[in-house]
Order: structure tokens, then sequence, then C-alpha cells
């Protein structure tokens, strides 16, 4: 049988846009992604494509249950995200966001880590020009940044690679686990990193929240569905029931919602909350149940569609009204009542409400936390599911859509991004209320059932008293107001720590060269002015010598030697 | 305009309707911890209230403490914009923050 690669249709697809123009060239975009998903289908589980570089055997195409679901979930990603760009006319963007679809295509289904590796670095290398595509000069300097931390983490992968070649003899794509080889090589810390740079762990993920807020309105969409989740995919594949990944996965969950809170740019909201929402993956992935992971995957799943949701919404109000920040927004829901409608779709989906479609999969991996005896973690999360829903369920809608009327001028968007993000909000209503269409695709057999009564009650009594919060405090007037502001965080270290103390370093060199310069010039000076004073009017060498005196001298030398003579 | 006129939410009687029934469900809520029998896993679970209760002082916590980090971690709103940008790209150090597109979208949507 003809097989093809997955990634194959979209490489080629983006050769085609190069040339096409027009109508063509958004008929190949939105059938790729289809005629993609038909051929992943036909597939189905199995390996093709060995090759083999330097007697080792390399596989281009392996599928199992796991990978599987990530490849469904990227092409309809994929899909989504290409029908909310169609209105763009920009090659580069264009042609950039296919390959970068295609690259997480090849990660998911690489059978070995060079294959991995190759993609790994395709990704960072097509996904960074969907941030320079929004041309200003901040996007270009936060593209750079992403882009060295994703070579970097490239860069450790190679390298943990090569050692793994070294311990095992085989390059082959599973189960890497922290405890590294016989010979104490490091590989299993170094791919960790490697991932885990790609996942936005704690004190890595700086990249996330810097440049996704600077891409362009569609470009967002796209980022926000594949980095990531190639890294969920890679860690579960990887490292699952590594423990230390259950306390990763808790701060990554904890931590970004307070950043979320007083975070002017929505974008950037947005942002800190897919950390959050990668947080919940990762405690998954960590317990290692089937569970666990089915839960962890699960929530992958339904992430990159609301979260895709929520990104799109708040793209349709900067595409119209050219402002993102919290406090230049409000009173849209006048002008933009579509949009608004489908941007609470994805709130109530992020925020685990019953019949959305986080409730189904936030609630597998809370369920695997507690019955692990992780108590401490379940509470975290639980936190943290309130955190979700105050800073994403209800900050991002308040404040771009209700709060106080800014009188913007504004009108729905384009319909390709209403139909796109219909798409999103239809989905994530499908599974939360059909949840067996997703479970039957889910990597480990199981028998969960996310509606009982217990579980509604709880977490409907969880977020409405989370929001009686915000209507408190927002009554009493004691919600942070929306300010325009920066916030520090880790990558003030390498924004500003750094830059700085390299500057002070090299003015420190600088200034003690000068001195050491200017020591030695005026150490020449002095010899240059000590002989030419000497010949100088009345200088030693200028004077006119009497003949006696010289005469005088004469005797004087030869007496001196008469004398050397006798003794 | 007669459009923000009718807009439903700028009429306050309606905003406090809304409000009066967000307060009965969240009422209704609390009580049916009384009623309906839960199972439980975790023993803090099984207090009457612990979820709305965790709920509620969990977001006013988070509030407050995301108020208190503004004290040390705000800074204006051009405070790596100003060296980054005259660094690398001087030219555009006014397109900083003035997001590319206007009303009819900017050059990078055109």
């Amino acid at each position: 049988m003809f097989e093809i690669a997955p990634f194959i249709p979209f490489f080629v697809a983006a050769a085609l846009v190069l040339v096409l123009r027009g109508r063509a060239r958004a008929l190949v975009s939105i059938a790729v992604p289809i005629l993609g998903l038909a051929n992943l289908w036909l597939l189905g589980s199995g390996s093709f494509g060995q090759y083999s570089i330097l007697d080792f055997d390399l596989l281009l195409f392996k599928a199992d249950r796991l990978s599987l679901l990530f490849g469904y979930l990227f092409h309809i990603a994929a899909l989504i995200s290409v029908i909310y760009a169609l209105h763009v006319r920009d090659t580069l963007q264009q042609v950039a966001s296919l390959l970068y679809a295609g690259s997480a295509l090849g990660a998911v289904f690489a059978g070995d880590l060079l294959t991995l590796f190759i993609f790994w670095e395709l990704l960072a290398l097509t996904s960074v020009f969907l941030v320079w595509a929004r041309r200003t000069g901040r996007a270009y300097v936060a593209g750079l940044r992403y882009f060295t931390l994703h070579i970097l983490s490239g860069l450790l992968l190679l390298g943990g690679m090569v050692f793994y070649g070294q311990a095992n003899g085989t390059l082959e794509f599973g189960r890497i686990g922290l405890e590294g080889g016989p010979d104490g090589s490091p590989y299993g810390w170094m791919i960790f990193i490697a991932f885990g740079i790609k996942c936005a762990f704690p004190f890595f993920h700086n990249w996330l929240t810097d440049a996704y807020p600077e891409s362009t309105p569609t470009g967002t969409v796209f980022l926000s569905a594949f980095t990531t989740k190639v890294a969920v995919y890679a860690l579960a594949r990887a490292y699952p029931g590594t423990e230390l990944l259950v306390y990763i996965g808790a701060t990554m969950a904890c931590f970004p919602i307070f950043y979320a809170v007083i975070e002017n740019d929505l974008r950037r909201v947005l942002a800190y909350s897919l950390i959050n929402q990668l947080g919940f993956m990762v405690v998954g992935i960590g317990i290692g149940t089937s569970l666990a992971i089915n839960g962890a995957v699960a929530h992958a799943f339904n992430d990159v569609i609301f979260k895709g949701l929520l990104f799109m919404s708040m793209g349709a109000v900067l595409h119209v009204t050219g402002k993102i920040n919290g406090s230049e927004l409000g009173g849209l829901y006048k002008k933009m009542p579509k949009t608004t409608v489908l941007c609470i779709i994805g709130a109530a989906s992020i925020s685990a409400f019953p019949l959305f479609s986080g409730f189904v999969s936030k609630s597998m991996v809370m369920s695997a936390a507690i019955k692990n005896g992780h108590d401490w973690v379940w509470l975290i999360l639980l936190f943290a599911s309130a955190g979700v829903f105050h800073h994403a369920g209800i900050k991002i809608p308040y404040f771009a859509f209700f709060a106080h009327d800014a009188k913007l001028p504004a009108r729905e968007p384009p319909a390709n991004m209403l139909v796109a993000m219909s798409i999103a909000a239809a989905l994530c209503l499908t599974v939360g209320i059909y949840p067996q269409a997703l479970y039957s695709l889910l990597p480990y057999e199981m028998s969960y059932t996310p509606y009982d009564v217990t579980h509604v009650l709880t977490q409907l009594q969880l977020l409405f008293f989370s929001a009686l919060a915000f209507v408190w405090l927002n009554l009493r007037h004691l919600y942070p107001p929306e300010l325009p502001s920066v916030n520090l965080d880790v990558e003030w270290i390498y924004r500003r720590l750094v830059p700085d103390a390299m500057r002070a370093l090299f003015n420190r060199l600088f200034a003690l060269d000068n001195r050491l310069r200017s020591a030695a010039v005026g150490g020449v000076e002095r010899l240059v002015e000590g002989v030419a004073s000497h010949h100088r009017a009345d200088g030693v060498m200028a004077r006119n010598w009497l003949t006696g005196s010289m005469v005088a001298g004469v005797v004087l030398l030869l007496g001196v030697y008469l004398v050397l003579g006798w003794v | 305009m007669s459009v923000e006129k009718q807009a439903f939410f700028d009429n306050p009687n309606n905003i406090r309707w809304m409000l009066r029934i967000f307060y009965s469900i969240c009422a209704l809520l609390f009580a049916m911890d009384f009623v309906i029998h839960r199972h439980t896993e975790f023993r803090w679970e099984s207090l009457p209230g612990f979820y709305p209760m965790y709920g509620f002082v969990g977001c006013v916590i988070l509030v407050f403490a995301a108020k208190w980090m503004r004290t040390f971690l705000m800074r204006p709103e051009d405070y790596y914009d100003k060296r980054e940008l005259t660094d690398n790209t001087a030219d555009e150090q006014g397109q900083g923050h003035a997001p590319t597109a206007p009303a009819a979208g900017g050059p990078a949507d055109v």
C-alpha cells in the first residue's frame, strides 16, 4: 500500500501556497488538514518509513493510540486555525503556519529520537516566523528570545540523544525516565529539560508569555496549538509516572494565575493560563496511572480547542479594534455580540463548567491525584481550578466585552473568523455533552463517568462561589484595576539583570582598558618629553662647548686610561 | 445613540435582577450540601460548605496576593522597551506597544 507520513501533505501544501494566489491558495490550505485527517485515519496504528544513518535504524512514522490522538488533534487544530486565518494576505505567515503544523505532526509520529530532534528544531524554526510576522520591534526581539530558548532545547535534546544512543545502542523513542544509563550518563535529565523548556516548566516559561502575545492575531492561534502539546506528548511518551512531574505540574498550575490577575494584555493573560492548563497535564503524566495519563491527554485535546477559541476571540478583538489591553477595552458586547457568546463558551470550557469540555478532562486528573494520595497536590489543583475560572473565565470576557464601556469603534470580525470560532465552540460543547466520543480515542481502556451528582454539584459550588468572590470584590472596588504596566517575571533575569550586568562588566573592562592605555601613552609622552628637553635651547645636548674644555676632557680621559694601565 | 440606550447591561435594573438571580443560585448550591449526600475521598471534603468556602476564600486570597505582588513586580509599560527597542530597532520605538492593526486591519493582517 502507498503510505504517506502525515507531515508530507502539509509540507507539499506549503510549497503550493508559495506559488498559488487567491482562492486556489485558500482551497489548498483548507483541503490539506481534511485530506491529512483522512489519510491518518486510514493509516491507523503501525509503522513505516524505515531508514538508517550511521548504523542506527530510524523510523519516520510510528503510531499507537497515544500519538494517533495527538495526530487527530493537530489536524483539527490546523483546520480551525487555517480557516481563522483565511482573510490574511501574507505569504510568509501562510507558508510558515503550514510548515509549523506539519513539523508538529512529524514530531508526534517520530519513531526515534533523531527524527524527533529534526522536527523539534523545525517547530522552532517555522514558528518563529509567526512571531516575526507581526513586524514590530517588540515582536522582533521577542522572537529572537523565543528562538534562542527553543534552539537551546533542541541542543539539549541532541546531546541527550547522543548519550542515549551510546548507552542503549538504539535511538528508539520510548520510555526514557530520569534514571539515566548504567554508566551514569545524564541523558535522562538532558532530554527531560529539553522537553521541559518546550513545555514551559517554571523558570523556562517566559518564552511563552513573551512571544505569544507579540505574534499576529492569527499567528498566536497556531502557536497556542502545537509547540507545548508536542512537549506534553513527548513527556507522556518518555516520562510517565515520574513523580517530580507531579510537583512541577502543581507549580505550573498555581503560580501563573497570580500573574494572570494583574496582567493587562489579555492575550498575555491567556498565555499565563495556558501554562496553568499545562500544569494539569504535567501532573497527570507525573502520576502515571492509566486514568491520569488519559486525563492528561484528554485535557491536552480539550485545551487546544478551548484555548484556541479564547485566543481566536481575543485575536478578533485585536483585529477589529487594534487594542488588546484590558485597560483600553470594554463594552464590546454591544457591537460584537457573536464574538462575545463564542468567547464565553471558551471561557466556560476552560473553567470546567459541566456540559463544557474542560469539565470532562480536568476531573480525570483531579480524581487520579486524590486516588494516588497526592492530597496537597489535589488541594493546589482545586485552587488552580478556582483561579483559572477567575482570570480566564471571568476576567477575559468581563474586561473585553463588558465592564466600563470604552466606546471603541468596532464590528463583528470577518466571517471566516466567526466560522472558525463556531467550529471550536461546537467541539467544546460536543465533548462536554458527549464525552464518550473523546474517551473512546484515549490511549488506555477505562470506565470513567464525569457526570455524577457529587462531581457536578461540587464543581458548580466551587465555580459559583469563585464568581461570588469576583462580584463581591468588584462591587467593593477591591478588585485590582487594569493598569498599563509590565510585571516582572523570571524573564527579568535575561532581559534586564544579565544585560545590565554585562553592560556594567564591559563598562568596567573598557574603563580599565582605557586607564592602561592612557598610562602607557603617558609614559611614552614623558619619555619623549624627557629626551626632547635635553635638545631644547639650554638643554645639555644643545649647549655650545668651548675647545678648551674639550681638550681638558680628553686629558682627563687619557689620565683615567693611564691609571687603569698601572693597576 | 439609541443602540446604547437599549443595551442590556446599561440598565441598572437588569444588573440588579441578574445579581439577585446569581445570589439565589449561590444560596441554593450552598443549601444542597445539607440535602444531598456527597461521596467523599478527602477528609476535608466531607465538611458541609467545603467547596463553596474553598472557592470563595481561595479567590479572595488570590486577588489580594496578586494585588500585593503588584507592589514589587509592577513596572512602567515601556520598562523593557526603552532599552531593547533602542538597542535593536531604534526606528520602531514608537510602534512598541501600539498593535499594528488599526480598525481596518494593519499591515500584518491585510
